[in-house]
């Protein structure tokens, strides 16, 4: 669900279809009939935008039917705890919880009860109507199946045949997992999707154990890596927060992010936040400065402050960007809205292009309804190397560090990323010690330790091995540990040895045991496993110290230490100490430690009070939807999504249409197995162009008649905000859905097409023409501008449009 | 024995086209331009380019829902080829291995092979003036290495492996899956070295034939005819000679003439 991973992920396919052969059953709950639902025992279909409605139904049918793994529930989770009095669930309250304040939530009613101690009160038995347990059997006593069946659109029995299926797994020694991607996350309620399903998890007994947990399909190789170490604005390498300007120390920054608890036997592992922060400090700035100063040269977000890439192309497109580096990036077709973000650059004085590849970002002068000559920006394109071209590691979804190695050179002038930005680095540095600037120092007192000095102090050339190990991090003078004696200089083993005085640096917390003095271990490749559950922890390494299931702790009785499933232990006590897996902070058997070690009180998170829609996920409609009201509740839509569509906050190309006559057609946007992301890379590639030449819009056959459509012919599909071309599929895998009495028809388009390497455009002298000429501009020319509250990721999932023939 | 099956079990196949591109990059074969005429297949045929390709298929399920089949189509290695029984110059010949493998230099683009093959496989170049088709990655498996689409397959639809042991595995997933899922290819010409095991009736998919044999025309031709033939031409050579040693020369010197001519004496 939320995922199509036989098409998009098909090397996960192949553990997914070697389970199947042992019997295990797959599920497909798709608003399409995709390349995995082919495979699944169980195919549903589901309305875009439900799933939240679909899932409720299903934790509804768990509590009604008792089906939860009760001692893990009440020991592992915060099903117990007693929550605020004052607290309101939106069925009390017309759709919204309590504490709602224009788009945002005051959340003092949704803390738990509190004894002298400052213990959090719990209801052992999970029977006080205060308690999260029975609150949540309250939420969801909404989510009936004529309901769930209204607003998904999903026959009753089918929500019963798949309930019925994965609830099995409840039962001690069975485990179930989920598959999701884009499918869930690419919502204005994509955080949400996830929570009701990491609550089901929960109630089932299903995270910690062999063959549970939730597990993310990553959409790109390497964006977990990119994420573990930082590329988003709020956060530092592993997962630190980035300081706003309302903590002008380290301390006040520390304090704010270092959780406490006074649960008496959580481990609360977060406690040690600022040793993380110290050595993060100390791998940028080294020891020539104090911690303070180099805390001060950090730079601080606004406080309230959105800088997410909504933000950054609406404030483009508003004039307020001189320049912008599209470093390994395509925005003209991968930003929501991608007219708005096509007109946004148009604004800039410069952009410097770092690519592979021509696109249609570095182009975006010269393309489609655009005139050269009215446009100021000057456009510098810096060819880089691809990934097979550079040594180095990518992480995957399972969290492994695998080290790649160079394969070959790179054409032409092509450099790796790392050493373009290592001499920009040098360049920018001298700029500033000549002219001086605002915290400058901020550049001028950065460590740049990655690879072999030369006599002039700078690198000589760029190592990984270098890097990787400044991310692992270092001892920095002779320090004892634990009773052990490091040396100045030696790597340090691993986080549990860093330190918050400076005496230690680690580039990520995360990643520290990566690289030590027993070497790369992201290099490793041994292919035992003697685990016998398919951990192969021998091979690469994961984080947090290559613990390969985490949260593992949860996979044992909280008394007695056993495994609940004896068959496919992850721990075992052997008497003395924890086998198998890397122990996740569980204390010997019967200690009661709760296993949830990252989170202050210690317990998976039923409900979720950290979250900005709601502590409990609750359906509502995306922003462009075919129904004039919620059939849950009387809120529409999310009430603390940030609209760009309204008056004073956007601009005139963020337009709406919900219920519109003229879009009564849902439309999703997804993925084929031989294109990826943009396109940029892979419709360059002929055989890959070969395979999927065109733009195309998948139709039933239904939706089709209606519009007269044949197959293969070229329709435009459009919505408030533009049109593409595409060549109609027509196909019986998407059929209509009965949203509560009306026909509602949705199609779906793929993301993968622009129009630089189409055969209609202009080429120039210099410019290379694909060898295989692909059909369609990007799907996001008609996606809206619109993302998740807590993470800004846009709904490009569910969206309304029209499809017609094209005019001849 | 060195007899190989690459077993394609469709069961197990996504239609992600791994081994589509697999091929292609190891027969260093070009891409040419195609466009979507409404399906996920592409290019729409097998092709002098394309050695492999997945057919894309929908059909009902039964239920009122839909089933989508992918099915990996290339040469099917036939143990009684008829394009090897066609083939003039030799230049279609089996290996060791029972598969079918394709010397170009020799191909003279007669084009009696494309007509021969009862699974339509073999495609013309008119640019090189030859046939071009899947060679089961002759120079891979003769160097003890699976043929690429095998090695690229995610899902271990594809195998490869001594016959034997690929058939014995081919007949239990059959059993296992059950239904109306059949093993396809070992009963045919004599059995082929693609072998598949097809989850719906062998009918049902595309381009499939369900009982494909070596032509009629064919078997007359090369199995009867020519073999008639050159039974016929030998007799006649060994006819004349046979005659000549018996009968001598022609005599030319007129006594013919006389016992035709006169009367008796």
């Amino acid at each position: 669900m939320g995922s199509n991973a036989a098409a998009n992920h098909p090397i996960s396919f192949k553990y997914v279809t070697e389970a199947m052969g042992r019997g295990a059953k797959l599920i497909s709950v798709d608003p399409r009939f995709t390349q995995t639902s082919s495979k699944a025992d169980i195919y549903t279909s589901l309305r875009s935008g439900s799933d939240i409605a679909f899932l409720g139904g299903m934790i509804k049918y768990i509590l009604d039917n008792n089906l939860i793994q009760e001692k893990y529930v009440k020991h592992y989770t915060n099903a117990p705890f007693l929550v605020n009095p004052e607290f309101k669930l939106p069925g009390d309250n017309e759709g919204v919880f309590s504490g709602l304040v224009d788009a945002k939530y005051d959340k003092s009613s949704w803390s738990f009860q509190k004894d002298a101690s400052g213990v959090i009160k719990k209801a052992k038995n999970l029977k006080d109507p205060n308690c999260v347990y029975q609150l949540l059997k309250k939420h969801y006593s909404r989510y009936n199946l004529d309901i769930v069946s209204r607003i998904t659109g999903t026959p009753k029995e089918k929500l019963l045949e798949v309930y019925k299926e994965y609830t099995k797994t409840g039962k001690v020694g069975k485990a179930g997992t989920i598959m999701y991607a884009m499918g869930w996350t690419q919502h204005t309620v994509g955080v949400q999707n996830i929570r009701t399903m990491a609550i089901i998890q929960l109630l089932l007994g299903n995270m910690g154990m062999a063959g549970g947990g939730v597990n993310a399909l990553r959409g790109e190789s390497n964006v977990q890596g990119s994420t573990d170490h930082c590329l988003l604005f709020h956060i530092l390498p592993g997962y630190l927060k980035t300081p706003k300007a309302s903590q002008p120390t380290l301390a006040a920054y520390d304090t704010k992010y270092t959780p406490k608890t006074d649960e008496p036997k959580s481990l609360n592992w977060w406690k040690n936040y600022p040793k993380y922060s110290a050595s993060l400090l100390r791998a940028h700035y080294g020891t020539g400065v104090s911690l303070e100063d180099a805390y001060s040269y950090l730079p601080k977000l606004d406080d309230g402050a959105n800088y997410s890439w909504l933000s950054i192309f609406d404030a483009m497109y508003k004039g307020e960007f001189t320049g912008f580096f599209a470093w390994g990036q395509n925005p003209a077709c991968s930003g929501a809205s991608a007219n708005k973000t096509r007109q946004a650059m148009t604004k800039l004085d410069w952009m410097v292009n770092v690519n592979i590849f021509d696109s249609e970002t570095g182009s975006f002068w010269r393309g489609p309804d655009m005139d050269p000559k009215k446009i100021k920006t000057e456009v510098f394109m810096l060819p880089c190397s691809a990934s097979l071209e550079k040594e180095g590691s990518i992480t995957n979804s399972g969290r492994w560090m695998q080290w790649r190695y160079k394969a070959v050179d790179s054409p032409g002038v092509a450099m790796p990323d790392g050493e373009i930005i290592t001499e920009l680095y040098y360049r920018i540095k001298e700029l500033y010690e000549e002219e001086n600037g605002p915290l400058k120092e901020a550049i001028t007192e950065m460590t740049w330790d990655y690879g072999p000095k030369g006599p002039n102090g700078k690198i000589r050339h760029l190592d990984a091995h270098y890097i990787a190990r400044e991310i692992n991090g270092y001892f920095l003078k002779d320090t004892t540990v634990k009773g052990k004696l490091f040396k100045k200089g030696t790597l340090v083993p691993s986080f549990a040895y860093l330190q918050d005085d400076g005496s230690t640096s680690s580039g990520n917390w995360l990643y520290c045991n990566s690289y030590t003095e027993k070497g790369n271990m992201a290099a490793r490749r041994g292919g035992k496993d003697s685990s016998g559950i398919g951990l192969y922890s021998e091979w690469a390494w994961c984080w947090p110290v290559n613990r390969r299931i985490i949260y593992n702790g949860a996979s044992v009785d909280p008394d007695t230490g056993k495994p609940w499933d004896e068959r496919h232990p992850v721990i075992f006590w052997n008497g003395s100490k924890w086998v198998g897996d890397v122990p996740d902070g569980v204390a010997a058997p019967g200690s009661g430690r709760p296993p949830f070690i990252m989170r202050p009180d210690g317990v998976g998170g039923i409900f979720g009070p950290g979250r900005a829609d709601g502590p409990f996920p609750e359906h509502y409609e995306p922003l462009e939807c075919p129904i004039e009201k919620n059939i849950m509740s009387p809120q529409l839509i999310n009430p603390t999504i940030k609209r760009w569509d309204k008056e004073g906050t956007g601009t005139d190309v963020d337009a709406r249409a919900t219920c519109d006559p003229r879009f009564p057609i849902i439309c999703s946007t997804y993925r084929v197995s031989e294109h990826w992301q943009t396109g940029l890379m892979t419709r360059w590639c002929p055989w890959l162009a070969e395979m999927q030449p065109s733009m195309f819009v998948e139709i039933g056959v239904e939706l089709a008649k209606n519009k007269e459509i044949k197959n293969g012919e070229i329709v435009t599909v459009k919505s408030i905000r533009g049109q593409v071309d595409a060549v109609a599929i027509v196909t019986n895998r998407w059929k209509p859905f009965n949203i509560d009495g009306n026909t509602v028809h949705e199609v779906g388009i793929p993301w993968h097409y622009g129009w630089v390497t189409t055969k209609m455009r202009e080429y120039v002298h210099g410019d290379k023409k694909p060898e295989v000429f692909t059909f369609g501009d990007s799907a996001n020319i008609i996606t809206p501008f619109i993302g998740d509250p807590n993470t800004m990721i846009p709904e490009s999932k569910a969206f309304m449009v029209n499809v017609e023939r094209k005019e001849v | 024995m060195s007899e190989k099956i690459k077993l394609c079990d469709l069961s197990k196949c996504t239609g992600c086209r791994a081994c589509q591109l697999a091929c292609k990059q190891w027969n260093q074969l070009p891409a040419k331009q195609t466009f979507n005429t409404g399906t996920y297949q592409n290019p729409p045929d097998l092709q002098p380019n394309t050695w492999n390709i997945i057919r894309f298929q929908e059909i009902s399920d039964g239920n009122g829902g839909v089933a989508w089949l992918f099915r990996h189509d290339a040469c099917m290695h036939c143990t009684d080829a008829a394009c090897v029984k066609v083939c003039p110059s030799g230049a279609l010949y089996y290996t060791k291995y029972g598969t079918v493998a394709l010397d170009s230099g020799k191909c003279i683009g007669c084009k009696e092979c494309i007509f021969a093959c009862p699974f339509e496989v073999p495609k013309y170049d008119p640019e090189t003036d030859k046939i071009l088709k899947c060679d089961m990655c002759y120079s891979r498996i003769d160097n003890d290495m699976e043929p690429a689409c095998v090695k690229a397959c995610p899902t271990g639809a594809l195998q490869f492996g001594d016959k034997d042991k690929m058939l014995k595995a081919a007949y239990k997933r059959a059993g296992e899956l059950g239904g109306d899922t059949s093993v396809y290819g070992d009963k045919f010409v004599d059995g082929t070295h693609m072998v598949y095991v097809l989850p719906e009736k062998a009918g049902i998919y595309d381009k499939l034939p369900e009982k494909p044999r070596v032509p009629l025309s064919v078997i007359a031709w090369k199995d009867w005819l020519k073999p008639l033939s050159l039974l016929a031409a030998g007799g006649v050579i060994a006819g004349s000679f046979l005659h000549y040693i018996t009968h001598g020369p022609k005599d030319t010197s007129g006594d013919g003439d006389q016992v035709s001519k006169g009367g008796g004496e």
